[in-house]
């Protein structure tokens, strides 16, 4: 695979062409016949993963360095670049990406009836900004496309959302809004800060991070500004309730965007960007011991507040909250080990809570209803989208065996040297989380059938066996078979480890009677 | 063969895949069904006798198994799949293939007429794949896919009529107080790890007495950590109130999961972990206090039941208490001891009282009647109809009871004998002794009047079902033959010397139990006139009870159902079960749900930070926008300076400013 791929010059072309693919795309859907629209936003989601999964060969576990780079001038006069590459993290985030698009488009083959153009025409254009938040490596190209997908958003859930989606839509760009303008000064700034320091002024990732050391004394300040805008995004308690609006009011594609892709860039942004940059703040004792224990407060808070939602979508989307509380106290748990679980979360809810958004769309799409109250029974008519959902609810839930196990287990364990009390209060979630979706999935799929308006609902049909399939077998496959995956994260996770390590207050080590589990 | 263990974990697993395919496709090829269903299980027993041989062969040598490298995070924390071949393993292998086979064989006639006949099996093949995993896991975390997979599986089997909302709500309720165990389990693994550095069970056995302290707090944490899942998993108290419960599922997965193996899983993990808790004496103090105080409460409860499953869903809480009470002691040989007798008699009882559902059932359906077919005061006289399920039902009752020489008998004495022994120099172990004792009489008193309920006297169903009253096909009473015959013999595997034995057991299992002995006092098992005495005592005790039980149902017949006064003062209390499930009721889930409803959602969420905070924001980005609404009046030249303004500022920022 590898000689085949270099013969062909794989990694030079790979990164450019997945972005600009979907853009070029974008006209042909405008022009072309309105039934075509799906045909070309499929076609081209499906030609994107089939040259992209060349990735996951072509790409080198054991290079800590970006890998497919390029660096091209694009604004040289504020040192702007258009400057891509990615290492084990992104490599995840692009192929999850991948994964996700054709699934989304196929699953609003019927359920988009109206304004089809503009709807595949803006899925187009979201693919392109969430790939490219995965790639930048350019701060400036970055933001760019950070708030390339803020607009495609906007509009679908604005558009083709349920009834009360402009509130929704409003409420999500405002929220999200605010978190980037204030990134936008903090990069700017930062931008100058380096400039003033070395004389390059540059958006260069690297060329900033291997500069960070002067921004230690606004690091505050800067650190504040990143993390307001990655936190939004988590989202973090307390800034989370724009969440359950979004993703009830979105259609069932923005969803599953949202869950899978968009709120992974606000994880990703403290990755690789807001601890990175400004380490001595952002992992001092206290901010550390308020992010892990607003983790914690999310994990727990958002899993009580989703088992009590009557809305599916409201109570998947609350449990988002409460996964995505789990990334970043693998982040704060500063191990190799949590921030390996806090990758592997990422990947993980990704699948579950991609295929639990999927599922509910299709019984909107049958019942248009997501009330909790409405079903019941459901089990006995759409025997196979009982089983899907158990086995997706069970992969959240975590149960060993399924990939949602994978990643909690590591940041727990991971963390747990630094923040025992902490990591043992979020591991009470697993009473939460199985409350919620048992809960739940009883309401829905069993107990007596009472609503004779479900009677006709029908099982899942090829389309939508086609569409779950994918996570289905990705759930079985990651929960036993994580470690093509964790090998490529590995030097990620360890490269981060290694460059913040010098801030860490004291790091606990293993095997240690005296010192493990306590400082 | 022992390479190719993961081949008795497989086949399954492989059989619930098909039999789930089957259920989707060709509900009706139940001829196909009960081939593959029972078949991998026989052919999975079939490779652990072969794995037995070679583990007896090799002296109780353990293998690892290596399939492949699960988790390879780091150097530190790298988990494979491995499994574990040893004295203890096979222990269970056998016992669950064996027992499993037998029940899988029963159900075949049990769930004929089911709807759900292949979803059935799909749901008990995948069973037996986690619990085998479950017991040859060689770490930790592979124990624990095996540990919630059964979980699931009882999950999936209690509300398998899951129309009715009562089985799905017991299922879920199943789940949850696992889960709260779990909870435990998982604390406990963070804890090990970080302190042995190693999840390992061949390594934690060699490496933890060396940084974990002997009677230290962290020892003791881990230990009750532990504890606390096996309470969950094993229905001890405090979280015992699932399995009575968990009785709404067909009658042979109470006998498969709720009897004989997955309950026992938690005994399965103190012995498994023993070395942890020989180092916290403290936690094993717990441990066999808590089985004797739920081997006693279950067996009050058990006691004044009238529905015939949950006189045995209660003692079999009950006896895992005793086998709680074994491992507390360090008698880890006597508590797999009487996890294996009792898998044998339990499992019999189970499914004895499953064809005399199974009889009920087809007798109401016969004659249009509709009735309870599980309560016994609708019952009486059954011994004509069914002699065989009324023998063998009274062989597994003489067992449990503790009659000798029947299986029962050798482990319970046992248990007995080592309480009391530890009962010299503590008070607690004393007590927990005569709770023991105190349960074994109350064991053989329910067990009594359960089969003088079920069998004895008249036949007070009515007239119209007695002619349709029959005994079960030969599919379902084959398998509890065999099981009778180990449910009488059983004690063979453990015999005493004074009986001629030589704890073969015991000796068996030592390559395992010998990890723990160095923190462990040993246990001088009594001899002479004290064993003699402590024997018949044992005896006497069953007889009397028997006796009790006998006498005080023959006498008088039941009240029929709905027509006792009701009960008050103490009976109260032991027919309303302690009223534990209306505690936990308005203790803990009420509270929770009206908190996360009130406080967290409406409160926090909707009120403080939408409203207050996010609303508070709006409306003062709405105040400012009518302060930008004032500048914006018209004035082009004042834009373009405001702009020109900002532009200036922030160019001269970027260029050096």
């Amino acid at each position: 695979m590898n000689a085949f791929l270099a013969s062909i010059g794989y990694e030079h072309w790979i990164l450019h062409l997945l972005l600009i693919l979907p853009m070029l795309a974008i006209p042909l859907v405008l022009v072309m016949p309105v039934r075509m629209a799906r045909w070309i936003a499929l076609v081209v989601a499906l030609v994107e993963l089939v040259l992209g999964l060349g990735l996951w060969w072509a790409f080198d576990p054991s290079n800590p360095a970006m890998q497919f780079t390029t660096d091209l001038p694009w604004i040289s006069a504020f040192g702007i670049g258009y400057r891509v590459g990615i290492d084990g993290l992104s490599l995840m985030m692009v192929l999850l990406s991948l994964i996700t698009m054709p699934l989304v488009v196929w699953s609003s083959w019927r359920s988009v009836d109206t304004k089809q153009r503009g709807f595949f025409a803006l899925m187009l254009a979201l693919k392109t900004g969430m790939l490219g938040v995965f790639v930048a490596t350019d701060m400036f190209l970055f933001y760019v496309f950070w708030e390339l997908l803020l607009i495609p958003m906007y509009f679908l859930i604005g558009t083709w959302g349920s009834s009360n989606r402009l509130y929704a839509a409003t409420k999500f760009v405002i929220y999200t809004f605010i978190g980037s303008l204030l990134m936008l000064v903090a990069i700017v700034w930062m931008v100058t800060l380096v400039g003033q320091e070395t004389g390059v002024y540059s958006f260069a990732y690297d060329h900033l991070l291997n500069n960070s050391a002067v921004l230690e004394d606004s690091g505050a300040w800067l650190f504040v500004a990143f993390a307001l805008a990655f936190a939004v995004k988590v989202p973090i308690f307390p800034f989370h309730t724009w969440l359950p609006d979004a993703h009830t009011e979105a259609p069932t594609a923005g969803s599953v965007d949202l869950a899978v892709i968009l709120l992974k860039m606000g994880t990703y942004g403290f990755l690789r960007f807001a601890v990175p940059f400004f380490p001595a703040f952002a992992l001092s004792k206290t901010v550390g011991l308020v992010m892990a224990a607003l983790a914690v407060m999310g994990i727990v808070y958002a899993a009580l507040v989703a088992m009590v939602q009557p809305d599916l979508k409201r109570l998947v989307a609350y449990s988002s909250v409460s996964h995505l509380g789990f990334v970043i106290l693998g982040i704060w748990g500063s191990t190799v080990e949590s921030v390996q679980g806090a990758i592997m979360v990422m990947i993980s809810h990704g699948l579950s809570t991609g295929a639990l958004f999927f599922i509910i769309g299709m019984l909107y799409e049958r019942r248009h209803t997501r009330n909790i109250a409405d079903f019941g029974g459901l089990a006995r008519v759409a025997p196979m989208m009982a089983t899907a959902f158990v086995i997706t609810a069970f992969s959240s839930i975590g149960l060993p065996g399924l990939n949602g196990f994978i990643g909690e287990f590591l940041v727990l364990i991971g963390s747990f040297g630094r923040y025992p009390w902490l990591v043992a209060l979020a591991t009470t979630v697993v009473v939460f989380s199985a409350a919620y979706l048992l809960w739940a999935t009883q309401r829905v799929f069993f107990n007596r059938f009472t609503n004779p308006l479900n009677e006709g609902i029908g099982d899942l049909n090829m389309r939508e066996i086609a569409v779950l399939a994918p996570l289905l077998v990705g759930m079985v496959w990651i929960g036993l078979y994580p470690g093509p995956i964790l090998r490529r994260t590995e030097t990620a996770a360890r490269q981060y480890i290694e460059w913040v390590e010098p801030y860490l207050p004291a790091t606990p080590s293993v095997g240690d009677a005296t010192r493990g589990g306590r400082r | 063969m022992t390479q190719f263990v993961w081949l008795a974990i497989l086949l399954p697993f492989l059989g619930a895949l098909a039999n789930g395919w089957l259920a989707f496709r060709r509900p009706q090829a139940k001829g196909l069904v009960s081939i593959i269903g029972p078949g991998v299980l026989l052919a999975s027993f079939a490779l652990s006798v072969a794995i037995w041989l070679e583990v007896r062969a090799g002296h109780g040598e353990a293998t690892r198994v290596l399939l492949w490298q699960w988790m390879p995070v780091t150097d530190r924390l790298s988990i494979d799949l491995a499994l574990l071949v040893d004295p203890l393993s096979t222990v269970m292998l056998l016992v669950i293939t064996g027992v499993g086979s037998l029940i899988h064989l029963f159900s075949v006639g049990y769930m004929r007429d089911d709807q759900g006949y292949a979803r059935y099996f799909a749901y008990l093949n995948l069973f037996v794949a986690f619990m085998l995993i479950l017991v040859l896991g060689a770490s930790l975390p592979v124990s624990f896919i095996g540990w919630e997979g059964v979980g699931l599986c009882s999950y999936l089997l209690i509300g398998f009529w899951f129309e009715i909302n009562a089985n799905s709500d017991a299922g879920k309720k199943a789940f949850l107080a696992n889960r709260i165990g779990d909870f435990g389990v998982l604390v406990a693994m963070f804890l090990i790890w970080w302190h042995v550095g190693t999840l390992d069970y061949g390594r934690l056995a060699t490496q933890a007495p060396a940084v974990l302290p002997y009677a230290g707090s962290t020892a003791t944490l881990i230990a009750l950590l532990l504890f606390l899942g096996c309470t969950g998993k094993s229905a001890q108290i405090p979280l015992f109130t699932w399995l009575p419960d968990a009785m709404a599922g067909p009658t042979p997965v109470s006998a498969l999961i709720h009897a004989a193996t997955m309950v026992t899983a938690g005994v399965f993990l103190v012995v498994r972990t023993g070395v942890i808790f020989a180092l916290a004496p403290v936690a094993m103090e717990v441990v066999a206090i808590t089985g004797a105080l739920t081997a006693f409460f279950a067996a009050t409860i058990a006691l004044r039941q009238n529905d015939i499953k949950k006189v045995l869903a209660y003692s079999t809480v009950s006896q895992l208490g005793y086998m709680f009470l074994a491992v507390g002691t360090g008698a880890w040989a006597a508590g797999i001891f009487h996890l294996v007798t009792h898998a044998f008699f339990k499992a019999l009882l189970f499914l004895g009282a499953g064809s005399v559902i199974h009889a009920m059932h087809g007798a109401q359906h016969a004659a249009h009647v509709h009735g309870d077919a599980q309560d016994m005061r609708l019952m009486g006289g059954l011994r004509r109809a069914m002699p065989w399920t009324f023998a063998l039902m009274g062989i597994a009752t003489l067992a449990i009871a503790g009659v000798p020489p029947l299986a029962g008998f050798w482990s319970k004495d046992e248990i007995l004998a080592a309480a009391f022994v530890r009962g010299g120099g503590n008070p607690v172990y004393l007590t927990a002794w005569i709770l023991g004792l105190l349960a074994a009489l109350m064991t053989a008193f329910y067990m009594a009047r359960l089969m003088s309920l079920t069998f004895m006297g008249r036949f007070r169903g009515g007239e119209a079902m007695q002619p349709h009253l029959h005994e079960a096909p030969w599919i379902m009473t084959g398998p509890l033959v065999v099981l009778g015959v180990l449910s009488a013999a059983g004690g063979m595997l453990n015999l005493p010397a004074f009986a001629g034995g030589s704890h073969h057991l015991e000796h068996w299992l030592e390559p395992v139990t010998k990890a723990a002995a160095p923190y462990m006092d040993v246990l001088e098992m009594p001899h002479g006139m004290v064993e003699i005495l402590l024997v018949a005592g044992a005896v006497a005790i069953a007889l009397a009870g028997l006796a009790f039980g006998l006498s005080s149902t023959l006498k008088s017949e039941p009240a029929a159902p709905g027509a006792a006064p009701p009960a008050r003062g103490l009976v109260r209390l032991i027919e309303g079960k302690y009223f534990v499930d209306e505690f936990y009721q308005r203790t803990v889930v009420r509270p929770t749900v009206w908190f996360s409803t009130t406080v967290l959602w409406r409160g926090m969420d909707q009120f403080l930070v939408d409203r207050m905070a996010v609303g508070g924001t709006a409306r003062i980005a709405r105040g400012l926008g009518w302060l930008g609404s004032r500048l914006q009046n018209g004035h082009v030249a004042l834009y373009v300076s405001l702009f020109a303004v900002g532009a200036a500022l922030l160019l001269s920022a970027l260029v050096g400013g």
